[in-house]
């Protein structure tokens, strides 16, 4: 809503998260940080992905490509050029914004599912590359021991690094979501030929979206890499793509922070319920047509929707957008 | 201000426009009449950059614009509403003319400075010269469809155009909602020297708010003149307004 600004009581929440997250690595287990620290990197990919599927109205299917490729950028020019470790974090994202143009560039020729096929295929052009290219990549085997810098070796410091990216990533992108580039962009995504009908070049916009996005991505990328200490293909397998995917639209991907729970539940879910069975995705797959018939705008859809009838209306809603 | 010359359009075989001539003059309110596939939707595509003409002209003052894509031409100062309503359902009304609004101002591309902010008085302005500033907070999508119609007029408006296209800006209205659109259309030709181009089923519309009348059949320009001459044309009373009578 444009009469008021900022809702004082979504801003109270979040400094209350923000607190308790960075108190929670000194109560919890190792794993457990570990874990929140995939959730941070996963959310930060999601809602990359989002920012040009949920608010640009893009079929983005293959997007883990230009995360696979910042966290491949960053192992390799750590490993095989001896580039120093924050050198190779500040490239590596470039890297993938490079990807980013130079697919999205081919892509926004074509409109909806054929954008969408011509991006699969593209990105799975990638992939082959780098499963291929042993030499360089050691294809299947991945890279694996990337030294890391004494001040981010262990999993609670790792995890402080990523959390401070993550929430500098996150302000950046809700202000890219709030600024007139943000709202153009949400008008095409409604409809791209009245759009340009006003005097917007729809192509370039949706380029500069994706180049943002991709860019997005492999920063989650460099932080997947930082974490783990390891990259391997599967970081850029269509699988994963489809994976991010359904975060979005199980969070909500017409809201600006739905993607980052639906990162959450997925990823909670692949660990908690993969204890038990390796079937997890089963869990995954009933949770979401419970979603399509229930909460078809996901869950912060439904979330802010509840809020706004019970007369609460919040700047970041849905019906804020 | 418009000049269209001799403009050819085909699909696959089937020629939409064949060999239509239009001449809009700076101030005036100019209609397009014909019946249903008459191609009169397909000449605005074409003048507003949707579809590429094969043959002919488009001048618009002086320059060629036949062969620029839809955004070049509303930089040059046309803009257009949809025969269908064409807004952007999940924002609110206020930003749907505001996305226009900041397009003309060349700032859709501003990255860190909130919106919400920018362009406020120019869209409020906009809005109430429609008459939606009541609803400026509403979902745009949940508008009655009159609403909407009205508001893609309020979007077509943002980008401060010299001449405004309308394509059956009053189709499937109430009679009510049609003479306040009409109100609406004579107001902007009148108090804000807007030149508009329409095209109208209704006769008593076009007849009423017209001051030159062009006939379309089959994709040909019949005639261009004043209401007064349309009517006592032998062809159109044939071709179209005699069909009418028929039937």
């Amino acid at each position: 809503m444009r009469k008021n600004g900022s809702n004082t009581k979504t801003i109270l929440f979040l400094a209350a998260l923000a607190v308790v997250l960075l108190f929670l690595p000194s109560v919890l287990t190792r794993f457990y940080t570990y874990i929140l620290s995939l959730i941070f990197v996963t959310a930060l990919l999601a809602m990359s992905l989002n920012m040009v599927v949920g608010h640009g109205g893009l079929f983005q299917f293959h997007h883990c490509v230009f995360y696979g490729v910042g966290a491949y950028a960053f192992a390799l020019m750590i490993t095989k050029a001896g580039l120093p470790m924050w050198i190779s974090f500040i490239v590596a994202p470039f890297v993938s914004a490079l990807t980013g143009l130079i697919i999205g560039w081919l892509c926004v020729r074509l409109t909806k599912l054929y954008f969408g096929m011509l991006q699969i295929s593209l990105g799975s052009l990638i992939w082959a590359i780098i499963f291929r290219w042993y030499s360089l990549t050691h294809g299947d085997d991945g890279i694996h021991g990337i030294p890391m810098p004494d001040l981010i070796a262990s999993t609670t410091s790792a995890y402080y690094f990523i959390f401070l990216f993550f929430v500098l990533c996150l302000v950046v992108m809700y202000l890219i979501f709030k600024s007139p580039f943000g709202m153009t962009l949400q008008a095409m995504r409604d409809n791209p030929d009245r759009c340009a009908a006003v005097g917007i070049n729809v192509r370039r916009h949706q380029l500069t979206a994706i180049v943002l996005a991709t860019f997005f991505a492999g920063i989650a990328g460099v932080l997947f890499a930082v974490l783990e200490r390891t990259v391997f293909p599967d970081l850029l397998f269509w699988v994963l793509s489809l994976e991010v995917f359904i975060m979005c639209l199980l969070g909500g991907w017409f809201t600006f922070a739905g993607p980052a729970v639906g990162a959450a539940i997925t990823v909670a879910l692949r660990t908690f319920v993969g204890i038990y069975t390796e079937y997890w995705t089963l869990v995954l797959g009933v949770l979401l047509i419970l979603l399509i018939f229930f909460l078809p705008e996901g869950v912060m859809g439904f979330i802010y929707s509840k809020m706004e009838s019970s007369g609460q209306r919040d700047a970041a809603g849905p019906r804020g957008v | 201000m418009l000049r269209v010359e001799n403009l050819y359009k085909s699909f696959d075989g089937f020629i939409a426009v064949n060999g239509a001539e239009l001449v809009v003059e700076k101030g005036q309110r100019v209609a397009v009449i014909g019946p249903n596939g008459a191609g009169k939707t397909t000449l605005f595509n074409l003048i507003t950059g949707q579809l590429k003409p094969d043959r002919g002209k488009v001048t618009f003052n002086g320059e060629n614009i036949g062969t620029l894509p839809p955004h070049e031409v509303c930089r040059r100062g046309i803009a257009r509403s949809f025969q269908i309503a064409n807004i952007f359902h999940r924002l609110s009304v206020f930003k749907n003319v505001q996305v226009s609004v900041l397009s003309r101002q060349k700032k859709s591309n501003t990255f860190f400075h909130p919106a919400h902010r920018m362009a406020v008085q120019e869209t409020d302005r906009i809005l109430e010269s429609v008459g939606l500033l009541d609803k400026v907070d509403d979902i745009a999508g949940s508008l009655s469809h009159g609403d909407q119609r009205i508001l893609e007029i309020a979007i077509a408006l943002g980008t401060e155009p010299q001449l405004l296209i309308l394509d059956e800006p009053t189709a499937g209205m109430s009679p009510d909602e049609t003479a306040a659109t009409m109100g609406l259309i004579r107001r902007l030709s009148e108090t804000q020297g807007l030149t508009i181009l329409f095209c109208e089923h209704d006769m008593d519309v076009v007849f009423n708010t017209a001051q030159s009348i062009m006939v379309m059949h089959y994709g040909k320009t019949i005639i261009q003149a004043t209401p007064e001459e349309v009517r006592a044309n032998r062809t159109v009373q044939e071709a179209y307004l005699g069909g009418e009578e028929d039937a």
